[in-house]
């Protein structure tokens, strides 16, 4: 049963993945990464890391994803234009993906050779975010420090680059607004008849 | 026949080799490179989070957390800098970028 789910999952994974590489429009390809991502939570769910499996969804659907059909809609590119050269690519692309399979293929035969030494998704633990919690906040509590750091400064990295400052563009300054007094404004003239200012 | 770790470590395979020939076939569209590069980074983190489970050790989920998190920023900083390369030439071609150098 638990082979069946896999199996299902991962078809559909890899499917998703081809596709999202192979889709003609980006928002296609966007659409197929989600999906991609759905099913791949689902096999962590099989092994037992619900917890990453969770986070997988939030970060990756929730964020990650979203940003990308954000970009993908505002800049308005001609699309078509951009597949020109998939077959030049083709050959070198696929040679050079084939001769990493055949590494990694080595190394997975070695380690299914090895008998595995036990299946626990959450050890010292009922359940597995306690698991992972319990050493997250206490072992490695400097790690989940710098990642906050990592992703505050990826934050103010992506501001700095895509704020604009555009020159004669008018805004409203209230605390100029506010700060405006009547001598200020308005001028007193005493025109007499018949003469300019 | 059981779930082994050789099912997750030959799965993640592919999804590697499909990320990479995802680079190199979209030469021109960078986006859909952004996007390769999170499904490369999407196989390490099962891969990390198989071997952690098969071998009962945590940390191995603790990386991938981590792994997660930094993908997340590179995505977003990424994006940027596409975004303000865009807004200075119009398009989006990789073959162009070499203007960057200045």
């Amino acid at each position: 049963m638990q082979l069946i789910a896999f199996y299902i999952l991962s078809t559909v994974v890899l499917l998703s993945a081809f596709l999202v590489i192979a889709a003609r429009n980006p928002v296609h390809s966007v659409l197929w990464l989600i999906s991609a991502f759905f099913a791949s939570s689902g096999l962590l769910v099989l092994i037992g890391a619900e917890f990453l499996a969770m986070l997988l969804v939030v970060v990756y659907v929730g964020a990650v994803a979203v940003l990308f059909l954000f970009v993908v809609m505002m800049l308005d590119v001609d699309f078509v234009e951009l597949k020109q050269g998939f077959l030049n690519y083709l050959p070198a692309g696929a040679l050079i993906a084939l001769a990493l399979l055949a590494e990694i293929g080595v190394v997975a035969a070695a380690t299914a050779a090895r008998e595995a030494s036990g299946f626990d998704p959450s050890p010292g633990a009922d359940t597995n975010a306690e698991a992972l919690s319990r050493v997250l906040y206490t072992d490695n509590l400097m790690l989940f420090q710098l990642a906050g750091l990592i992703l505050l400064v990826a934050m103010m990295g992506a501001i700095v680059l895509t704020l604009r400052k555009r020159p004669g563009v008018r805004r409203q300054n209230i605390s100029e607004q506010t700060n405006r007094r009547r001598e200020d404004a308005v001028q007193l003239k005493d025109v007499r008849p018949g003469q300019g200012i | 026949m059981d779930l082994t770790i050789g099912h997750y470590v030959a799965f993640s395979a592919a999804l590697f080799t499909i990320g990479v020939f995802g680079i190199f076939v979209n030469r021109k569209n960078i986006i859909v490179i952004l996007m390769a590069i999170e499904l490369i980074l999407l196989s390490v983190n099962i891969n990390l989070v198989a071997f952690s489970v098969f071998s009962g050790d945590i940390a191995g989920q603790v990386f991938a957390m981590l792994v997660l998190t930094v993908a997340a920023a590179e995505a977003a900083v990424g994006l940027a800098i596409l975004v303000v390369y865009f807004r200075n030439r119009g398009e989006i071609a990789v073959e162009g970028v070499n203007v960057l150098r200045g």
